[in-house]
């Protein structure tokens, strides 16, 4: 691997850190996991003057659930902690499934959930679920803290409504009215390969009864798309065939699919569908096939 | 006491690797692990767009930087005539673009610097104008009567045409059209896709100016073919010049050819008078080195209604690349398309083949493949599963009516080639048991209630392996032979080198094990060294499955060598005549006396100790091998597939190999074999694949794009055996390395399609993908060619 000159630095205090960032002036990136950011290094796709890796910052690796529910996830959190975490497959089902199906075992060790969700790639199964579950990022920066809710973090592909000198610290997932259900699928050709269809589906229900819903797609569209309109077809209503088609046409109507070598524009809206209906029939009461 | 030849690590033995030593340890010593001093580094800049003229290139700013000493262009090459380079197809390549350049990736300048990373800095300040011109990405482009000229630096080239090549009885088979009952056709087309082995390319280059001698170290399937080339190309005398193939880190024949960067290395180490390194990135292997396939099919058979395939047509249309660079050793434009049917017995049949030039990557290597058999094998059993079907006959059925049966060897195909030896219904029998073939259409019938679409696909041929023989099979004029040198220590240890040159296909244990099997020397005590060009006798090297067929061959018949002079000490030390002498594995004894006896080893003490009178010393021998005909072993491999009707996507059930390899040195390695080529023709079936875009941009230059399967898509294989040793070969054995790769990918596409009949569907081309499995099952059309398509996701 040959990138283009960079300096290094390894900080051991978030106020360094943003410190370096800030006097760097834009042409520093932070390096956490690196799976996204170190092959771009390699094909020089970025070429930062600096690179400051956040690994040596202690307390930015954590999972927990406040008293009410609220989850929150650390900046250095390796998809692996939360695919192996019983506290996230017992509380948390929409993450639960889609870190089994984030890149492949390897990426997983090192790479990071805040990181993949500030990358922003249309292709990331994060950005989508956190969008789903209506989370907000943490930012952190010279002059303190400020939460950006999802719907204004990711800006486009690959970018994310953070200045500079700010680093995002963690994720939050507000805590659900009754209980989190969901799923996650992800339609790809290999493991690892960029999604052909990725569909996050987070879900509030009380009994029976949906309270909120979020909806979310990634590989479909040139940024990751934001489908929580498509609760309107749920919100108060129970899981039957009717709503769940209703809610499943919603969604995929806001996929921006086009022809490629991974299908039809068609082909993706229809796996959208299909992959709704299916984590939609595993959470009714119906289980139906 | 006789020796146990298992116990030993002779024949049969499934010894452990010895090489698996040092690579599972990483240690092994690949050509990017050596580091000499005064080493530079080389990078070249690749032309960013598939067609262009070259208006100007400006090296001034990568000349200006520190580090850099020296920019090269075509130009500059040209000035010493290395611009172009001779092809193993006869026809040139670029070395570095002059005129225009043909295809993304083409190598255009070279940087030499102190390090890598300065010459790929340089490479950046390096200012190219080009004036684009229409890029022509598949053969029907090509054709166009108004498409430009890709290759206007030929004199006398008329179009994109390569060439037009027949073989076979027309008259003949035009004949047997007419008499069919009924005529079976299909359209396929077998795309492109690219060894990719795991270490890239790569070379070091070091011309002592003082000695007048370059050592070359290379990553090459073949370093007896590199010297040869580089005497020619490079105008060096044979005897000053060494190659040296380090560990391979994987093969599959993209380390046959010579590439432009070795040519580049070699004159920047004579013009800077040091060591010049370059090792190739990843992405510059996907789109620039000797890709696999891309070939399209127009098959016909002429049936009789009781099923008897009466004759065949085939005609191809292959894509080759802006140069004709196929590495292959026949005289057969096509390579070995025409071993197609080898495996059934058929009156009569003709083949038509075209290649055309287009703006893509060149050089149609034999990817786990000998030359284009793979093609020929999967074209073979698309069009027999397709007749079956178009007869209404059962396909296993279809088969057994129409293979050669066991007594009919040796026999002629209607291609021409010679089989000699086979049991091709035993096979299938195997197979057909295996996976349980007559309960299959109760098992789709449940399936079907569950919402699954089941499909069950065959596929039986016999290929031919190990080229050549001298009479068809040269390169460069050269002869398929290979050869062998043993020299037997006065302790009885020894040292075997070959032609051969394994590439992690386990030449460090088997060899040893054919001489263990010849001699009863232990194969722990022999040592086999191969790749070094000074040391080696000379070989045509490794692919084509030909290492076991040619090489091991040469290395039985030394060890018979080094027998019968020992059997001369053995009746010296025993005080009789040779003729009282009899041998068992390990040792010579006095007829009717067995325990008055030597054994190999005391005779190599005497070799060197207490020779016979008017004996030379020493215990060696080299032995040259001229296989008379090809190895013929026989494949059946059945799949069963689930498919996800509202997804498309599908899954093996289970699959089922039947190999006949003839005789198995080393079993463990053989199964290996089998089971990472049939990983190879899963992916091929199912995710891979390396195509253009309208623009000419490759889609594939990444491991993103372009799909290796892991563990954890792979199905898992069961692999079963029939013997039937190779009447020719000196211990039986058959090649096998490239039998999955080649009878493979059919058994999934016909499984796939067979779960798709009931829709009308006769094709799907692979990659079968999941949205083409969808789009088959949905409309009921068959999913046929590889238009270009977009890039991006």
């Amino acid at each position: 691997m040959y990138p283009s000159r960079f300096a290094y630095e390894s900080p051991k205090t978030l106020k360094d850190a943003i410190g370096l960032l800030d006097a760097a002036g834009g042409d520093a990136k932070i390096l956490a996991g690196g799976q996204s950011l170190v092959p771009m290094l390699k094909l020089r796709f970025a070429f930062p003057d600096q690179l400051v890796d956040i690994n040596n910052i202690p307390d930015l690796d954590y999972i927990t659930f406040d008293a009410d529910g609220t989850l929150r996830i650390g900046a250095l959190v390796r998809h692996e902690h939360l695919e192996k975490s019983a506290e996230i497959a017992k509380r948390q089902p929409t993450i639960a499934a889609a870190a089994p199906l984030v890149a492949d075992p390897i990426v997983r060790t090192r790479g990071t959930f805040v990181g993949s969700v500030c990358h922003a790639d249309p292709q990331g199964d994060w950005a989508a679920t956190m969008i789903a579950l209506g989370g907000y990022i943490v930012a952190q920066g010279p002059k303190g803290k400020r939460k950006i809710d999802m719907k204004d973090f990711v800006l486009g592909p690959y970018a994310n409504a953070l200045a500079f000198n700010e680093i995002a610290v963690e994720a939050v997932i507000p805590a659900p009215k009754g209980v989190a259900r969901g799923g996650y699928l992800k339609l790809e050709r290999r493991v690892g390969d960029f999604a052909t269809a990725s569909v996050a589906v987070a879900l509030d229900m009380q009994g029976e009864t949906v309270v909120g819903a979020g909806f979310a797609l990634a590989g479909v569209g040139g940024k990751t798309i934001d489908a929580n309109d498509a609760a309107s077809a749920l919100i108060g209503k129970k899981l039957t065939e009717e709503t769940i088609a209703e809610c499943a046409a919603l969604v995929a109507a806001k996929a921006e699919p086009r022809t490629d070598h991974r299908g039809s524009s068609e082909y993706k809206r229809h796996i959208v569908a299909t992959f709704v209906k299916r984590i939609l029939t595993a959470n009714s009461t119906q289980k139906a096939a | 006491m006789k020796l146990d030849e298992v116990k030993i690590g002779g024949m049969g033995a499934s010894r452990k690797r010895v090489e698996d030593n040092r690579f599972i340890r990483g240690k092994g010593n690949y050509v990017d692990d050596i580091v000499l001093p005064g080493m530079l580094h080389m990078e070249i800049l690749r032309s960013p767009v598939a067609h262009a003229r070259i208006k100007s290139i400006d090296t001034s700013a990568a000349w200006d930087m520190p580090g850099v000493r020296l920019v090269l262009t075509g130009e500059m090459m040209a000035a010493r005539n290395l611009a172009w380079m001779p092809t193993l197809s006869y026809d040139t390549a670029a070395v570095l673009a002059t005129d225009k350049v043909r295809f993304q990736g083409q190598e255009v300048c070279a940087v030499i610097a102190d390090d890598p990373y300065i010459a790929k800095d340089a490479c950046g300040k390096i200012v190219v104008d080009y004036e684009i011109l229409p890029p022509i990405v598949n053969p029907v482009q090509a054709a166009a009567a108004d498409a430009i000229q890709i290759r206007d630096d030929k004199a006398g080239q008329v179009g994109n045409k390569i060439f037009d090549w027949e073989i076979g009885d027309k008259a003949r088979t035009d004949k047997a059209f007419e008499d069919a009952d009924l005529v079976s056709k299909i359209e396929l087309h077998y795309p492109r896709t690219h060894p990719s082995p795991m270490e890239t390319c790569g070379s070091i280059a070091d011309y002592d100016r003082a000695t007048g001698k370059l050592t070359f170290y290379v990553t090459s399937q073949a370093p007896h073919i590199v010297r040869a080339a580089v005497a020619m190309v490079a105008e060096l005398p044979e005897q000053n010049i060494r190659v040296i193939s380090p560990d391979i880190g994987g093969g599959f024949g993209n380390k046959v050819p010579i590439y432009s960067g070795y040519v580049i290395a070699i004159l920047a180490s004579i013009l800077t008078e040091k060591p010049v390194k370059w090792i190739e990135d990843k992405t510059g292997n996907l789109v620039s080195t000797g890709f696999g396939r891309d070939v399209y099919l127009k098959g016909e058979m002429a049936l009789r209604k009781d099923g008897k395939i009466l004759g065949v047509r085939m005609n191809t249309i292959s894509d080759h690349g802006a140069f004709f660079a196929d590495a292959q050793p026949s005289k057969f434009k096509i390579g070995l398309m025409h071993s197609a049917f080898a495996a059934y017995d058929i009156p009569t049949a003709h083949m038509f083949a075209t290649g055309y030039y287009t703006n893509k990557a060149p050089g149609g290597v034999a990817y786990r493949c000998s030359f284009r058999v793979t093609e020929a094998m999967f074209f073979q059993e698309r069009m027999v599963q397709a007749a079956a079907d178009d007869l209404g006959m059962d396909q296993a059925e279809f088969r057994r009516v129409n293979f050669v049966k066991d007594e009919q060897h040796p026999h002629r195909t209607a291609f021409g080639f010679l089989t000699d030896s086979g049991q091709y219904e035993k096979c299938l029998d195997i197979g057909l048991e295996a996976i349980n073939y007559k309960n299959f259409e109760a098992e789709r019938a449940e399936a079907a209630k569950r919402g699954r679409l089941l499909g069950i696909g065959i596929s039986t041929m016999t290929e031919p392996l190990g080229a050549g023989n001298s009479r068809e099979y040269d390169i460069l004029g050269i002869k398929m032979f290979d050869s062998a040198e043993l020299r037997i220590h006065m302790s009885g240890k020894a040292i075997l080198r070959t032609g051969s040159r394994g590439q992690g296909t386990g030449h460090e244990t088997t060899w040893a094990q054919i001489v263990a099997h010849e001699l009863g020397i232990p194969a722990d005590d022999i040592l086999v060294e191969e790749g070094d060009t000074d040391t080696a006798p000379f070989g045509m090297g490794t692919y084509a499955s030909r290492s076991t067929p040619v090489a091991g061959a040469a290395i039985a018949m030394v060890a018979r060598k080094i027998r019968a002079k020992a059997r001369k000490i053995a009746a010296h030390l025993l005080e009789v005549s040779e003729e009282d002498i009899e041998w068992e594995l390990g040792r010579f004894y006095v007829r009717g006396n067995e325990s008055r006896g030597v054994t190999i080893q005391d005779c190599a003490m005497a070799a060197y100790s207490n020779m016979p009178d008017g004996m030379e010393p020493g215990l060696e021998n080299t032995a040259y091998y001229d296989p008379p005909n090809l190895t013929w072993p026989f494949a059946c491999y059945i799949a069963k597939v689930e498919i996800d009707p509202e997804t498309g996507v599908w899954d093996v059930l289970q699959f089922v190999a039947v190999d006949d390899c003839g005789v198995r040195i080393n079993p463990m390695i053989v199964e290996g074999q089998i089971m990472g080529g049939l990983t190879e023709a899963y992916a091929m079936a199912n995710m891979q694949y390396q195509t253009y875009d309208e623009e000419g941009n490759i889609i594939g230059g990444n491991y993103m794009d372009f799909l290796l399967p892991t563990a954890w898509e792979t199905p898992g294989f069961e692999l079963y055996e029939v013997v039937t040793p190779c009447p020719h070969h000196p211990i039986g054995a058959k090649g096998v390395g490239e039998c999955a790769t080649v009878g493979g990918p059919a058994a999934f596409v016909n499984a796939v399609v067979n779960a798709l009949k009931h829709k009308g569907v006769r094709n799907i081309d692979m990659p079968m993908m999941p949205n083409r499995v969808y789009e088959a099952l949905t409309t009921g059309k068959d999913i046929y060619g590889m238009p270009p398509v977009r890039s991006g996701n």
